[in-house]
């Protein structure tokens, strides 16, 4: 795991202080919202299981798609 | 806009580096330092500093949380280890030097190690394992430390302790400004970081140091624009505190991880592994919260530890004043099979980064 590192991810649904959040592309997983406050539909930054911070709609829209490009690009290398 | 969504467009980075080599016409050696192992990774991979001139440095900071782990702190998880207690911690930890030995070779010696994703993987841990003892050894700068405190918070069952080390980056900064013979001349500074700090931290540096600070993300885009934007604010004389990456990083920060950080931790002096003694740069519980303190749990106290092996000059790398390259062991007897020190160890140490990317 990167320490620095955080992803975007969709909010899909919300139980107390879990979500569910998207990925991209359906890779889901549960992460705690506590540190935001947030709605199914937001963009959130998922760093070691927690939403630290909610992104801009459109915005995140990119950088997911963004992800999913590097995500490709390095499963091709491996195959190679 | 439209700008800010091509993260990775060569002709606009080709258009950029020309700026910044434009801007650093007529000027000496431009020393600009990052404190973040993802931006030693964007740097790195996309091979940045290849598109920079001559003299513009970008400098790796102690921007790994896992590499300035000090021997000592280790050396506690290890004890606890050793003694039956499960340690969690994220996995970039295992291999990380203690005085004598890591994790991984306490976890082979037969103690219960285990790897989390998250401190709410240790938390469910220890519920599982009621009639055992669990601790969670919590590392990590500012982006880390807010989800140790809601556990925290949570009151995690009566079986289960912290080993708080997590350390905060505008000290550490600080640190670097006033070191003799660095001078640096400004600083990118880490964008997840700032998602829960903001951007007051940092403007210390501009005021009291004049040393411009611009907060940036981690597409190969956003380091060169930050290089840029500081390029402009040196050009111009005029230190200033620029925020790059709005997408995520608010001028106030998160508050509510602030407040939950402010309820559960206290800032102390801390060490870090290479620098030494740094000034309230480390957390550690308050009072109410001590109860969760695998130190007086386990009345455990390592004072010092063994941070570099012979040889080893993690803290020279670390700092910034030598290049992974211009280390003796640098693969030759350290190498990510077999790291000698902290920075080889993790994929956000500097010496790993180089040796898997190549220096660019």
């Amino acid at each position: 795991m990167k320490m620095c590192l955080a992803i975007p991810a969709k909010i899909v649904s919300i139980k107390e202080s879990i979500a569910c959040v998207d990925f991209g592309e359906g890779v889901t997983r549960d992460v705690n919202v506590t540190l935001v406050d947030v709605k199914v539909g937001d963009y959130v930054l998922v760093h070691a299981g927690y939403a630290i911070q909610v992104l801009d709609k459109t915005e995140a829209r990119e950088t997911i798609k963004l992800w999913n490009q590097v995500f490709e690009t390095e499963t091709q290398n491996s195959k190679k | 806009m439209a700008q800010r969504l091509r993260f990775k467009d060569p002709i606009l980075a080709k258009r950029v580096a020309s700026e910044i080599r434009r801007l650093s016409e007529g000027k000496g050696t431009v020393k600009i330092c990052h404190v973040c192992g993802t931006h030693e990774w964007t740097i790195n991979h996309y091979g940045l500093r290849s598109l920079l001139p001559k003299n513009v440095e970008v400098i790796a900071g102690p921007g790994c949380p896992v590499c300035i782990v000090p021997a000592s702190e280790i050396d506690e998880a290890v004890q606890l280890a050793s003694k039956g207690v499960i340690v969690t911690c994220f996995g970039d930890l295992l291999r990380v030097p203690g005085s004598t030995t890591s994790l991984l070779d306490a976890k082979a010696e037969g103690a219960d190690v285990r790897v989390v994703y998250s401190v709410s993987d240790a938390v469910k841990m220890s519920f599982e394992e009621a009639a055992k003892e669990l601790v969670f050894l919590a590392v990590g700068f500012e982006t880390t430390s807010p989800s140790t405190a809601v556990e925290i918070l949570n009151k995690p069952p009566e079986n289960m302790s912290f080993l708080v080390s997590h350390r905060l980056i505008p000290p550490a900064m600080e640190m670097l400004v006033e070191m003799t013979g660095f001078s640096l001349n400004g600083f990118i500074a880490p964008g997840h970081v700032s998602t829960i700090i903001g951007l007051k931290p940092y403007e210390i540096f501009p005021r009291k140091y004049a040393m411009p600070v611009v907060v940036a993300g981690f597409e190969p885009l956003d380091v060169l624009i930050s290089i840029y934007m500081l390029m402009k604010q040196l050009d111009r004389n005029k230190p200033d505190l620029e925020n790059e990456y709005t997408l995520a990083v608010q001028p106030e920060g998160n508050p509510k991880a602030q407040k939950i950080m402010d309820e559960v931790f206290e800032i102390a002096d801390g060490k870090w592994r290479g620098l030494g003694n740094i000034p309230s740069s480390k957390l550690s519980l308050k009072r109410k919260y001590k109860t969760f303190d695998a130190h007086l749990r386990y009345g455990l106290g390592i004072e010092d530890g063994l941070d570099l092996k012979p040889g080893c000059c993690c803290h020279l790398v670390v700092t910034g004043r030598i290049k992974p390259t211009e280390c003796p062991l640098f693969l030759k007897d350290c190498t990510p099979q077999k790291p000698v020190g902290a920075c080889m160890v993790s994929t956000e140490g500097t010496c790993q980064i180089w040796a898997t990317a190549g220096s660019s």
